[in-house]
């Protein structure tokens, strides 16, 4: 690929007081290709993205956005490069219903600069009807609703506002298998609209039906990023646990 | 078929018992007090004294939904108050037309910086709002005592104790009902307008026989509620009194605040952080700035609520609103509002405003002692926290 990477993060280190959770992980994503990041719990896979989505900010390394230095210190520095996320929590307000929690911090104003509620439940029940067409009860709690419903609000706060650059941290963990598909699909089609998409999981198998490249994270460093096509599951089954990249280089 | 009718009419069954709980308590304590309880005086009283609780709870309410507690909004109110009196009647001129209003914007500003200075603490410094507030409850009733050395001052402006509902504090009969008749043309064009909106989307509306039906509750509560007022005349005339004073500041300060809970961002942020405090973080929102900016609300409430104090008392004195904080947490979870934070209703706390001062100076003509009424207070502050519990525990 010859084009100027969306986000290439070189160098980055995170610690928390002795434990160095990131050590000098260099990473890049390309538009419309989705990279896996593979790793045990706590290989450090989660803090390398919220380095990037703001959630932590990292004290060492440079990010670059489409060539260019940023810096993203907060949440919104983030979402203004057009970085979205999608974290493994959901990271939805269980009080509120959908439309609230999918405009959180980005809420539609009437022309009186109060909320508009009426227009931001319009364009939730857009949004959400194209991911899951059986899902009308937007305006319950979000507490009273389903796994899949719950993802499903997540996801929709993510690809309504423009995402550039998608994260997805263990999107398919507490969905059942018609709901994995769907997601499944949507990262096709986010794909073909050229959404750069980093998709973190410990699932081997999730990860390679829809990587075109894996990266393997352990102990905080990253053991090597391969094409997915290049490698089989056992040689990256391999290089997650015992750190060991495949033979063949 | 009862149940059918509630969940068309789509009301809240918390806010359902709430409102049964008053009317139960209500009865009780008229038939014990052989007829006392419903006479007009008495509900005149009821409502200024419920009005300073109700007052306060309003903005308890946002606290606690931002999962935080304010221990110290009796000795703000009593802080806040002993300043104003002081100002009015030692440091500014007396019977100056300008002085009442410039001690009430000291005081209002005086219970803004008590909530920065709150606020900052709890969100810059974290230190638990539990810590924070208990320690301000010390603080500033001591500082209330500091600003004369204990010593009451009185009397205070003559136009100033006009907020406070005495004598010539009420609006008379004939502004009494053309605000009742502001207030009905006004739930008229919001049921009116939310219809045309919702159909606009097309969205579901609901039926218009209980939009109907609710106006004609809105209504009646409203022309009752007036007409009791002018019931109670003035001390050996046959003028009416009309809505008080402290009551129209509370209307006030109700509408404002639902306003600022519901359509504002600030008001929507306060709900999100309550609901999942990470979440909100991670969405972008300043939840420090919006925590300290909840406490500042709460200080200025308190403030108000001090300027009605004061001009009721017709003085200053440093123990105002000593034990109010347990009044005014208990009216704002009796009214709905969840110590888990995230949930919450002003006009809950309204409701519950009532109730509480209903069992107060209910308990009062029953001729029940001080020592007793505390006793109840308390354990009515139990249940009404072991009912949220249970409501939330029980909840699909």
């Amino acid at each position: 690929m010859g084009q100027t990477p969306l986000v290439e993060m070189r160098h980055i280190h995170k610690r928390f007081g002795g434990v160095h959770a990131v050590n000098d992980v260099s990473i890049d994503l390309y538009p419309g290709e989705v990279a896996g990041i593979l790793g045990h719990n706590g290989a450090g896979k989660t803090v390398l993205m919220k380095a990037l989505s703001g959630a932590i900010p990292c004290e060492e390394g440079e990010i670059r956005i489409n060539g260019k230095k940023v810096r993203i210190e907060s949440p919104r520095d983030a979402r203004k490069y057009g970085i979205e996320t999608i974290y493994q929590t959901l990271a939805l307000a269980d009080n509120m219903d959908a439309p609230s929690n999918l405009f959180l911090g980005r809420e539609i104003m009437t022309q009186y600069g109060t909320l508009d509620d009426l227009a931001m439940e319009n364009e939730a029940r857009q949004v959400i009807a194209r991911l899951n067409p059986n899902f009308k009860n937007i305006t319950d709690a979000v507490k009273n609703m389903s796994g899949g419903q719950r993802q499903s609000v997540a996801i929709a706060r993510a690809i309504y506002f423009n995402a550039k650059i998608l994260i997805m941290d263990e999107p398919t963990a507490a969905l059942g298998p018609q709901e994995t598909a769907m997601v499944s699909e949507l990262i096709k089609q986010l794909k073909s609209e050229d959404i750069g998409i980093f998709l973190i999981s410990h699932d081997l198998h999730d990860v390679f039906d829809l990587s075109d490249r894996v990266s393997v994270i352990k102990n905080g460093k990253l053991i090597g990023t391969r094409q997915t096509k290049d490698v089989t599951k056992d040689e990256v089954l391999g290089m997650i646990i015992m750190g060991k990249l495949p033979e063949a280089d | 078929m009862l149940s059918r009718f509630l969940r068309q009419v789509d009301i809240d069954n918390r806010m359902l018992a709430m409102i049964i709980a008053l009317l139960v308590i209500w009865v009780t304590l008229n038939f014990m007090t052989d007829g006392i309880f419903f006479t007009a005086r008495n509900m005149y009283n009821l409502a200024v004294q419920s009005s300073v609780v109700a007052i306060m709870a309003t903005g308890m309410v946002l606290v606690i939904v931002c999962r935080h507690i304010d221990l110290s909004v009796g000795s703000q109110l009593g802080f806040t108050g002993m300043v104003i009196a002081y100002l009015q009647v030692h440091v500014f001129t007396l019977g100056a037309a300008w002085n009442w209003p410039l001690t009430i914007l000291c005081g209002l500003i005086l219970g803004a910086l008590i909530g920065l200075w709150q606020g900052w603490w709890i969100s810059y410094r974290g230190v638990p709002s539990f810590v924070t507030t208990l320690a301000g409850l010390l603080i500033f009733r001591g500082a209330a005592y500091l600003v004369t050395d204990g010593r009451t001052v009185a009397p205070m402006d003559k136009t100033y104790q006009v907020l406070g509902g005495g004598i010539d504090g009420s609006i008379g009969a004939t502004w009494s009902w053309i605000l009742a008749g502001v207030a009905i043309a006004w739930m008229l064009i919001n049921t009116t307008m939310g219809r045309r909106r919702s159909r606009k989307y097309g969205f579901k509306v609901k039926p218009f026989w209980a939009q109907l039906f609710f106006l004609a509750i809105g209504t009646a509560i409203v022309c009752g509620f007036v007409m009791i007022m002018n019931a109670y005349y003035k001390p050996r005339t046959e003028i009416p009194r009309g809505i008080p004073v402290p009551v129209l500041i509370m209307i006030c300060v109700t509408v404002g605040m639902s306003l600022l809970a519901k359509i504002t961002r600030f008001g929507r942020y306060v709900f999100a952080i309550g609901g999942n405090p990470e979440a909100a973080e991670l969405a972008g929102i300043a939840v420090k700035k919006i925590t300290t900016f909840v406490f500042m609300v709460m200080g200025i409430l308190s403030a108000v609520a001090g300027v009605i104090t004061t001009a009721r008392l017709n003085a200053g004195a440093n123990s105002m609103g000593t034990m109010a904080e347990l009044n005014v947490i208990a009216a704002a979870v009796i009214g709905g509002t969840s110590l888990a934070g995230g949930q919450g209703v002003i006009s809950g706390a309204i409701l519950g405003a009532v109730i509480m001062q209903s069992l107060d100076s209910g308990m009062v003509l029953l001729g029940i002692s001080s020592a007793m009424r505390q006793v109840v207070i308390g354990a009515v502050l139990i249940i009404a926290v072991w009912f949220d519990v249970v409501y939330n525990k029980n909840r699909p």
